[in-house]
């Protein structure tokens, strides 16, 4: 009988299943990493084999730019949705909170909480959506960590990820930067990852053919900044948990000022309107994954909402209204109906986990 | 969205707008209550109020289940949980209605949920609800309907699952229905605890009290009568209300121009000094309202003689209550409950509020110390109640217009 030396037996993806061994730091932890996650994500970084990434500095710091960093827990449950899975919405959710800062994302990193007895070839599946979505967005995953949790500690899989990017210089977009006077812009139609996720939900399943919403939202930045007159854009953020409301109360009372947005302008998918009217929701408060609201400076918004209609991720985008001076910071919203209402924080919980 | 937008069409809604204030007499006002939290929330939601010409004002009455619950019901439910280690199942506008402070913590020891042994701290002040002893560790879980309460039960057949039904007739042939399917399952772990109320009964209440009846003080010109209650009782029930009383019901489905219609029939009975019972909501109710629904419930409630009421008080026969046949199934019986009533906070006007006495803005903690994220009284509660609507959707009215047209 031969001895073959340094053999390990493959993983078991197919039936095999995450135990506390995976997390214990050993031989399996190793195999782990090499045979899903580095395999997956493998670029020159994670090639190195280290516990951190040795990052070049990028050109723009080097011209006055500035670093953004920004992380992002996702527990989302159930783990695969319409449209996508709490993979992919790892790396978008991170990409996005960086690209709101108007920078240009570089990299990610990612951290792996699993629950013990969960399958690898659910992980495989998940890591391999979050490899391609990294892939796509340009932005690759350059260091990672894993820890298993024992069996009813956890919901299977929890991924926090941070993002690093770099700001140009001369752009200056910020929560606190919206002012009276400014026209807000919505990137597309609201509400779809909620009700996708919302649609599978056990005791709720419901058919729909509405998928999230969940993309990386940088290069709809870029096009945006690349149009607008330096320093027209004041504020760019994604209306995700707590949705499109939720965001304009954030942003009201950040930038101190008002707004007043109408109810007919806003864009909305039939399925998701008539989702909500069935469940009792209201389609403001539900999360997105792949859209952004901004605040430009009214005699650019022609120009930025040509460049984002021009761009598959904004060719929905619409005005909804526009900031106003208010000291009560009131997000008002004409209805519809032909009244006038408050759009107020989100209080509670509607949906439950849903990003 | 067909067969929901034409319920919201903004230009008809004006057209109803400029009736009414064309048939409204210029020497009199018009004061409706609308009795459900269904038609509060439609009037806040929609900004209908602003439509309306000045001379007509809307009461928000009592019809919300959630403001009227008792905190002494939220602390049978809580107690049920933390003490008996019950799965209670609940529908999702409980989960935040404050409860007392002393209902918490449970009684020491090794604790029915094993692993979970609530940290609850002794003698906190907070006040308890679903939501927070669900954080201290009791079992309780959020449904969509009482079938999935009973789905609960049949998959833990270990544990005492509760179903806390609470409601008007909406809400009560389906805790009918869920209680006869345990009893031809003989599901022994099943229970309900009934804290479900009755709609004719509190209006009666209503049109009773001193302010009404004796300074009139709530000048109550007529109702906007409930859209899905109606559905199960018909429209029958409120005829002694028009012929006793005196006051006109219109009955209106919940979409915002069903109001703005249920108003123009109101002013229209009162200019022409008619108390009748009207029908707004045609496509859905008939003047004996479904008898199927009526015979379950009474095939498994009987009338309960009192019941307090959160705002209103003990209201006679007000409630019901599980019949002695269906006694295995009733929660109240299986744990020895006994119940114990809790005063509101001293300052709190959802008592007032409630019977149309006083406006949420005439409360001195709306607002600041009471608010949606930390609501004192029940009308702050759920988006249905009065203080919960204003405060979320109407709250600008209070300050200065800053803006007048959106861009």
């Amino acid at each position: 009988m031969t001895v073959k030396k340094d053999y390990v037996r493959p993983l078991d993806v197919k039936n095999g299943r995450i135990d506390m061994n995976h997390g214990a730091g050993g031989r399996a932890s190793m195999q782990l990493i090499e045979e899903v996650f580095a395999r997956a994500f493998d670029n020159d970084f994670l090639r190195q084999g280290n516990d951190g990434a040795t990052l070049p500095v990028p050109a723009e710091l080097l011209e006055g730019g500035r670093l953004v960093m920004s992380c992002d827990g996702h527990i989302v449950s159930p783990l695969f949705f319409p449209g996508g899975d709490i993979g992919c919405l790892a790396v978008h959710g991170t990409v996005n909170d960086v690209a709101m800062m108007g920078a240009r994302p570089l990299y990610l990193s990612a951290s792996f909480i699993l629950e013990e007895g969960f399958p690898l070839a659910d992980l495989k599946r998940v890591v391999e959506s979050m490899a391609a979505a990294a892939r796509e967005a340009g932005v690759p995953v350059v260091t990672g960590d894993t820890k298993v949790v024992e069996q009813g500690k956890g919901d299977g899989c929890f991924i926090a990820t941070t993002g690093v990017g770099v700001v140009p210089r001369g752009v200056a977009v910020g929560g606190a930067n919206a002012k009276a006077g400014d026209v807000l812009i919505v990137s597309g139609t609201i509400g779809e990852h909620g009700v996708a996720v919302l649609s599978q939900r056990e005791s709720l399943e419901f058919e729909t053919a509405i998928v999230s919403d969940t993309a990386a939202l940088h290069t709809l930045v870029a096009a945006m900044l690349r149009v607008a007159p330096p320093g027209a854009v004041h504020m760019l953020r994604d209306p995700t948990r707590g949705g499109l409301g939720t965001t304009l109360n954030e942003i009201a009372r950040q930038s101190n000022v008002g707004m007043l947005i109408d109810e007919a302008t806003i864009p909305m998918r039939p399925q998701v309107e008539a989702a909500c009217e069935l469940l009792g929701l209201d389609p403001l408060y539900i999360a997105n994954e792949g859209k952004l609201v901004a605040a430009v400076a009214p005699e650019a918004a022609d120009v930025v909402l040509a460049a984002m209609r021009a761009h598959p991720l904004g060719a929905n985008a619409a005005r909804i209204g526009s900031v106003v001076a208010d000291e009560h910071r009131f997000v008002q919203m004409q209805t519809r109906f032909g009244g006038r209402r408050i759009v107020d924080w989100l209080s509670g919980e509607p949906l439950p986990r849903i990003c | 969205m067909k067969y929901v937008d034409e319920f919201r069409d903004g230009a008809l809604a004006r057209g109803i707008g400029a009736r009414i204030a064309a048939e409204v007499r210029p020497d009199r006002r018009y004061s409706f209550m609308e009795f459900c939290g269904g038609h509060t929330h439609a009037i806040s939601r929609y900004g209908s109020a602003e439509l309306l010409p000045e001379a007509v004002h809307m009461i928000h009455g009592p019809g919300c289940p959630v403001c009227v619950l008792p905190i002494g019901r939220i602390d049978q439910a809580i107690g049920i949980a933390l003490k008996h280690g019950a799965i209670v199942c609940t529908y999702g506008d409980t989960m935040r209605v404050p409860a007392s402070p002393a209902a918490g913590p449970p009684q020491g020891g090794q604790h029915p949920l094993g692993g979970r042994e609530p940290q609850a701290s002794r003698g906190s002040t907070e006040s308890l609800s679903l939501m927070k002893a669900k954080a201290r560790g009791a079992d309780i879980r959020m449904v969509y309907s009482a079938a999935d309460a009973l789905k609960t039960a049949r998959e833990n057949p270990a544990r005492e699952v509760v179903f806390f039904a609470i409601g008007f007739e909406t809400t009560t042939p389906p805790t009918a229905l869920v209680i006869q399917q345990a009893a031809k399952e003989g599901l022994g772990n099943f229970s309900v605890l009934c804290c479900h109320v009755l709609t004719p009964s509190a209006i009666t209440h209503i049109l009773e009290s001193a302010e009404v009846r004796r300074f009139g003080t709530v000048p109550i010109d007529g109702f906007i009568g409930p859209a899905h209650v109606s559905i199960v009782i018909g429209s029958g029930p409120y005829e002694h209300f028009a012929e006793e009383y005196r006051k006109p019901v219109v009955i209106a489905g919940f979409e915002p121009l069903d109001v703005m219609q249920a108003c123009l029939m109101l002013v229209r009975q009162v200019n022409e000094g008619r108390a009748e019972v009207e029908n707004q909501f045609v496509r859905a109710v008939t003047r004996q309202g479904n008898l199927a629904a009526q015979r379950a419930v009474s095939d498994v409630f009987e009338l309960r003689e009192r019941f307090e009421w959160r705002g209103l008080g003990e209201v006679p026969y007000s409630a019901l209550k599980i019949r002695a046949g269906y006694a295995a199934f009733d929660a109240e019986r299986r744990f020895d409950l006994h119940y114990e009533p809790v005063p509101d906070h001293k300052q709190c006007e959802c008592g007032a509020i409630l019977r149309g006495v006083k406006k949420p803005t005439d409360c001195k903690l709306f607002g600041n110390v009471c608010t949606p994220e930390n609501p004192t009284g029940s009308c702050m509660v759920s988006s249905e109640g009065a203080c919960a609507a204003h405060y979320s959707y109407g709250r600008f009215r209070d300050v200065e217009l800053v803006a007048e047209s959106a861009a």
